[in-house]
């Protein structure tokens, strides 16, 4: 039997190109703003999780270690997992099965990526993911590989630019009410669709800004939320984690659906006990996803490995604002990476923050009208590869 | 909420913060195993190999040494032909370092004919072709170095092309 666990609390630095902090600095914010938060101090953690991306990009190696006096590991068992960028959301299902198997009772969990301090570009680092023998020699870079998997989704349900450039004008709209937010900012539709061809089809708009930042949340197990007189109303329980990671021969399967995907949100489901996973029963279930969206397609392309929609139909729906704040099925209400940015393993972060705040109501501007019971993260990322799903159910939602 | 970080312009980062420096000198020479020798040593006489499953009945190519999905060992080579179709491809303005470039890098996904099952292939170019030609599902075919020129290495192919109707 594992043990009921509790998000209490979250924090979260400004997202930007080039911050003047360090990583460990950036860690610091924001791992203070959720202990300050939760109303703990770090004396009272027993259990530290520290989520980043590459080493490329800092040109430090085994930056965990380097990472952890920030994060607030110093003396305590402490851990980092990596994988890419499902990283984020990969961090709090650590912090999870921590406390649900009774190792620990509160956990600081800390996800952070300076992206600013390699040279000339990102794209230098990331070419060091691709398989080293027969891709390298060719000079990919990461939005080749974006570009031939949108092109392969679209291709396989005819699927117009315009519905998938909608989600750029959506998320960067929303960003408008993160306080952390570098893009918040109103496109139309045709800016969005006539930006700087990069790789056709993908435009300079359909792409999230690499960034740096970090993103933090405190975990504890119900006794310790009884213990700490913690309010249900600041409270969002961990009801379903999944995780599943598929071949790094990305060019033998068929692109145009994230199988992977599909099997880590059947895996979170059944732990939350739905085990009806049609679209419209888990639409309903669900109150609200943050999907990640390093680029727009991504966003509905995982919308449907999550389940949410049929195949093939989840750009109609965005076009439609099905998936608007405001609209029966809101998605990425925070912004997203699209419109807050993409610190890799913090943008994923950002999302975990969001159904907190959302989920508790304090999100503020962003807060999705109505009584929430459940939001769903997600993120994606190794090579194309390995997808991650966590839900959280308000306080007081049985 | 009191957010956070200090914003440094591109400026102030390269020309006015402190900042230190480093350029790592660093170099890898990678064995290329067991499959993927077989496979580089096949390029350089001009053979795409694949690899048959024996217990899934599958031709695969990349080659591997062991199959993914039933975790039998392969050993069984099939030589494959040069050719293929178009799985997905990119018109690509971006180079690997973010510069921008004036002619295109075309890359695709070949679906190598003769593979089974499911098809299978590899990342690589196009070249010589007419862009606004270019659709999933169309035939392409290896064009090749000079048997003197090539070192086993992918870019012995140096680019697919369009296989004439
Ligand atoms: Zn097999």
């Amino acid at each position: 039997m594992t043990k009921k666990v509790g998000l209490v609390s979250a924090g979260i630095t400004r997202f930007q190109r080039r911050a003047k902090e360090t990583g460990k600095e950036l860690s610091y914010y924001s791992a203070k703003m959720a202990l300050d938060a939760a109303g703990i101090t770090r004396k009272d953690v027993d259990g530290v999780i520290i989520g980043s991306a590459p080493d490329a990009f800092d040109g430090v190696h085994q930056k965990h270690e380097y990472l952890t006096d920030g994060s607030g590991g110093y003396n305590l068992p402490t851990m980092r997992g990596y994988v890419g960028g499902g990283t984020g959301v990969f961090s709090p299902i650590q912090g999870w099965y921590c406390i649900a198997s009774g190792v620990h009772n509160i956990v600081l969990i800390t996800t952070e990526e300076k992206m600013s301090s390699v040279l000339p570009s990102t794209q230098a680092a990331f070419m060091t993911i691709f398989d080293n023998l027969i891709e390298r020699p060719l000079g990919p870079n990461l939005i080749w590989i974006f570009a031939l998997e949108m092109r392969r989704y679209m291709e396989a349900h005819g699927i117009p630019k315009e519905h998938i450039a909608s989600v750029s004008v959506k998320n960067k709209e929303n960003a408008i009410d993160h306080p952390s937010a570098m893009l918040g900012k109103k496109w139309t539709l045709d800016e969005v669709l006539n930006s700087e061809m990069l790789a056709d089809p993908v435009r300079l708009l359909d792409i999230s800004p690499v960034a740096d930042g970090a993103a933090s949340f405190v975990m504890m197990s119900e006794e310790k939320i009884k213990e700490f007189g913690i309010s249900l109303d600041d409270v969002a329980w961990v009801d379903g984690v999944g995780w599943n990671v598929d071949t790094t021969m990305w060019t033998n399967r068929d692109l145009y659906y994230p199988k992977y995907l599909e099997k880590a949100a059947h895996q979170a489901y059944n732990m939350a006990g739905q085990k009806n996973h049609s679209p419209e029963v888990l639409r309903k279930w669900l109150s609200f996803a943050e999907p990640y969206d390093p680029f727009n397609y991504k966003e509905l392309h995982h919308l449907e490995g999550l389940q949410l929609f049929g195949k093939g139909k989840a750009p109609q729906a965005a076009f439609d604002g099905i998936t608007a704040r405001d609209g029966d099925f809101p998605t990425c209400p925070s912004g997203g990476l699209l419109g807050v940015g993409n610190p890799i393993a913090a943008a994923a972060g950002m999302k975990i923050c969001e159904i907190y705040w959302q989920l508790t109501g304090k999100a503020g501007k962003r807060q999705i009208s109505g009584d929430l019971t459940r939001g769903l993260a997600q993120a994606w990322g190794d090579l194309m590869q390995v997808g991650t799903v966590f839900i959280a159910r308000g306080g007081r939602v049985e | 909420m009191n957010v956070r970080g200090t914003r440094l312009t591109n400026d102030e980062f390269h020309n006015v913060a402190i900042s230190v420096d480093h350029a790592p000198e660093i170099q890898y020479k990678w064995a290329t195993g067991v499959a993927i020798t077989k496979f580089l040593a096949g390029l350089k006489e001009g053979k795409i190999y694949g690899v048959h499953c024996d217990d899934c009945e599958r031709t695969v190519t990349p080659p591997r040494m062991f199959c993914e999905e039933c975790f039998s060992p392969m050993n069984n080579y099939v030589e494959l032909p040069d050719t293929g179709i178009i799985n997905t491809f990119s018109v690509a303005y971006i180079r690997t370092d973010a510069v921008r470039i004036e002619k295109p890098q075309i890359p695709v996904v070949i679906d190598i004919d003769g593979t089974t099952l499911t098809p299978s292939g590899f990342l690589h170019l196009l070249d010589d072709v007419k862009i606004e030609d270019l659709k999933i599902g169309m035939k392409i075919k290896a064009v090749w170095k000079n048997p003197e020129d090539r070192t086993g290495d992918i870019t012995d192919i140096k680019y697919f092309t369009g296989v004439e109707a």
